[in-house]
C-alpha cells in the first residue's frame, strides 16, 4: 500500500467512525524517497486530538513499513465541515450522528449575529423525523451539539457546521 | 494505539513534565515565517492576544461543575476549551519570537502577574465562588467574544502568517460564543424580574472594563500591518452589541470606566486584585514542584 492509502485509513480518534480522510483532516501525503510527509488541520484550535492522530499516523505507517514520518500542522486555510467527504456525512448518519449541512464559503463582510438558535431542521438520524429539537449548543466533543427526537424521543449528536 | 490513555502514557519511555501540556509543540510544521517587525513587539502583541484567551479560559473552566445546568458546564468548558487553544498557538507563536529558550509552558506557569498582558476584564472573578454571578458570567462572554470576534475578523490579513491563521481558525468559534452568550443574554432579558435584574447588573459590572478594549497599545501601534488596532473594531462591537440589547429590550450600560493606573493598565502587566489569585491557582503546583515528571 502506497503511504497515503495507510494514511487514509487511521481512524478519527473522537469519531473513530470516520476516517481522518473522510473528516477531511488529512490534507496532504507526501513521499519522496522513502521519507513520508503527513499534513493534517485541526478542527478547533482546542482540540486534544491532534497529538493522538499524529501519534496514530505514525504508528500506522510504521507498521506499513514506513519508519521516516513526519505529520505536520497546517492552520490555513482554517478547517470546515463541508471538507467531510460524501462517504463521511453517509457514515456518520449511519452511527446515529446527524451529519452536518454544506455551508458554502463565508459570505464576505462581519461574521452575522445569530440571536436565536439555527432553525433548520435537522433529521433524526434514527426514525428520519424532522421534529428535533437542540437540547444542548455544545456537546461531548467541540464539533458536536446535543439534540432529541420529538418522534421517537431518542436523543442524539450532530456535528454543528463550522 | 486503542484509545487515547495509551497516547499520554506510553510515548516511549518518556516520562510527561508533571504540569503544562506536554502535548507536542502547538505549531510543528506550521508555516512560521517571522515578518519584518520589531521582534520586542511582536512578542508582546502575541502575549496579549494569547494572555487573553489563557486568563479568561482560566475563569471559564472555574464554573465547570457549577452551572445553573449541566449542558451550560459542558458549554462553558468546551468555550474555555477553544480559548486555550487559541492560547497555546499564540503563546508558542510569542515564544520562537522572542527567542530565548522559553515554551508555551514557561509563559503560562512561570511569568510572574506584571509580566501578564491581558486586558482587565478577562481576569475579574465573576463567580463561581463568593461574590460570583451567571448573568456577570454571561454578561462577560458576550462583551470578550464580541471584541475579540472584531478584532480577529481584522486579524485575518496580518503580515504575520500565523497570527492570520489563528484569527481565520478563531473565528468561526468566537463567533459561536458570541451567539451562545447573545442568546443567553435575550433568555435572561426576557424570564423573569429577578433574571433580568441579574443580567442588568452583570452588563453594568462588566461595562466598566470595556474602554480598555479599544485603547491603542504602543505595541499595536509599532506594528502596522501585523497588529489590529483595537480602536478600528470598536464601531462593529457596538453595531453587535446595540443589537442585542435592543432585542433584550435592555439600554446601553453608563457606568464610569475603572480607571488605569499611572496611565497603564492591563496590557502594561497593571492588574486587578483578582489575578494574583487566579494566577497562585492556575501556576502553583508547577512552582511547587518544579521540573516534576510522572
Amino acid at each position: 500500500m502506497s503511504a497515503r492509502q495507510v494514511a487514509e485509513q487511521v481512524l478519527d480518534p473522537e469519531l473513530p467512525v470516520l476516517t481522518l480522510a473522510d473528516l477531511g483532516v488529512l490534507r496532504q501525503v507526501d513521499e519522496v524517497g522513502g521519507r513520508v510527509t503527513v499534513t493534517i488541520t485541526p478542527t478547533y484550535s482546542g482540540c486534544p486530538a491532534m497529538d493522538e492522530m499524529r501519534a496514530d499516523l505514525i504508528a500506522r505507517l510504521a507498521a506499513a513499513g514506513y519508519a521516516d514520518v513526519e505529520v505536520r500542522t497546517v492552520l490555513h486555510p482554517a478547517w470546515t465541515t463541508d471538507w467531510i467527504s460524501e462517504d463521511g456525512l453517509r457514515k456518520l448518519a449511519d452511527h446515529g450522528i446527524a451529519p452536518p449541512q454544506r455551508i458554502g464559503p463565508r459570505a464576505v463582510g462581519p461574521v452575522p449575529l445569530n440571536l436565536e438558535p439555527p432553525s433548520r431542521r435537522v433529521q433524526c438520524p434514527r426514525c428520519g423525523s424532522a421534529r428535533t429539537t437542540e437540547l444542548s449548543r455544545f456537546g461531548s466533543t467541540a464539533c458536536k451539539a446535543l439534540r432529541r427526537c420529538e418522534d421517537c424521543r431518542e436523543p442524539f449528536e450532530q456535528i454543528k457546521e463550522l | 494505539m486503542d484509545n487515547a490513555y495509551d497516547g499520554l502514557t506510553d510515548a516511549g519511555e518518556e516520562k510527561h513534565w508533571a504540569f503544562g501540556t506536554g502535548f507536542t509543540a502547538a505549531l510543528a510544521g506550521v508555516d512560521r515565517a517571522i515578518p519584518d517587525a520589531d521582534r520586542d513587539s511582536l512578542t508582546a502583541y502575541c502575549l496579549m492576544l494569547g494572555d487573553d484567551a489563557l486568563i479568561y479560559s482560566q475563569r471559564l473552566a472555574e464554573w465547570c461543575s457549577r452551572a445553573p445546568e449541566l449542558e451550560e458546564d459542558v458549554a462553558l468548558a468546551n468555550i474555555a476549551l477553544d480559548l486555550l487553544g487559541q492560547a497555546r498557538l499564540l503563546l508558542s507563536r510569542a515564544a520562537e519570537i522572542e527567542g530565548v529558550g522559553r515554551d508555551e509552558d514557561a509563559l503560562a506557569y512561570l511569568r510572574d502577574e506584571r509580566e501578564f498582558r491581558n486586558v482587565r476584564l478577562a481576569e475579574i472573578d465573576c463567580g463561581p465562588g463568593p461574590g460570583g454571578d451567571f448573568g456577570t458570567t454571561i454578561a462577560r462572554l458576550l462583551i470578550f467574544s464580541t471584541w475579540r470576534l472584531a478584532v480577529f475578523q481584522r486579524l485575518v490579513t496580518s503580515a504575520d502568517p500565523v497570527l492570520a491563521a489563528v484569527a481565520a481558525k478563531g473565528i468561526k468559534e468566537l463567533a459561536y460564543h458570541r451567539d451562545h452568550a447573545a442568546q443567553w443574554v435575550l433568555r435572561l432579558a426576557g424570564g423573569t424580574e429577578y433574571s433580568r435584574e441579574r443580567i442588568v447588573a452583570g452588563l453594568d459590572r462588566v461595562w466598566a472594563f470595556t474602554e480598555e478594549l479599544f485603547a491603542t497599545h504602543r505595541v499595536e501601534a509599532a506594528l502596522p500591518g501585523i497588529a489590529v488596532d483595537p480602536a478600528s473594531a470598536r464601531a462593529e462591537f457596538d453595531q453587535v452589541i446595540d443589537t442585542v440589547l435592543n432585542a433584550a429590550g435592555l439600554d446601553r450600560p453608563q457606568v464610569k470606566q475603572v480607571a488605569a493606573l499611572a496611565g497603564q493598565a492591563g496590557r502594561d502587566g497593571v492588574h486587578t486584585a483578582a489575578m494574583g489569585f487566579l494566577l497562585a491557582e492556575l501556576q502553583h503546583i508547577a512552582r511547587s514542584m518544579p521540573g516534576a515528571r510522572w
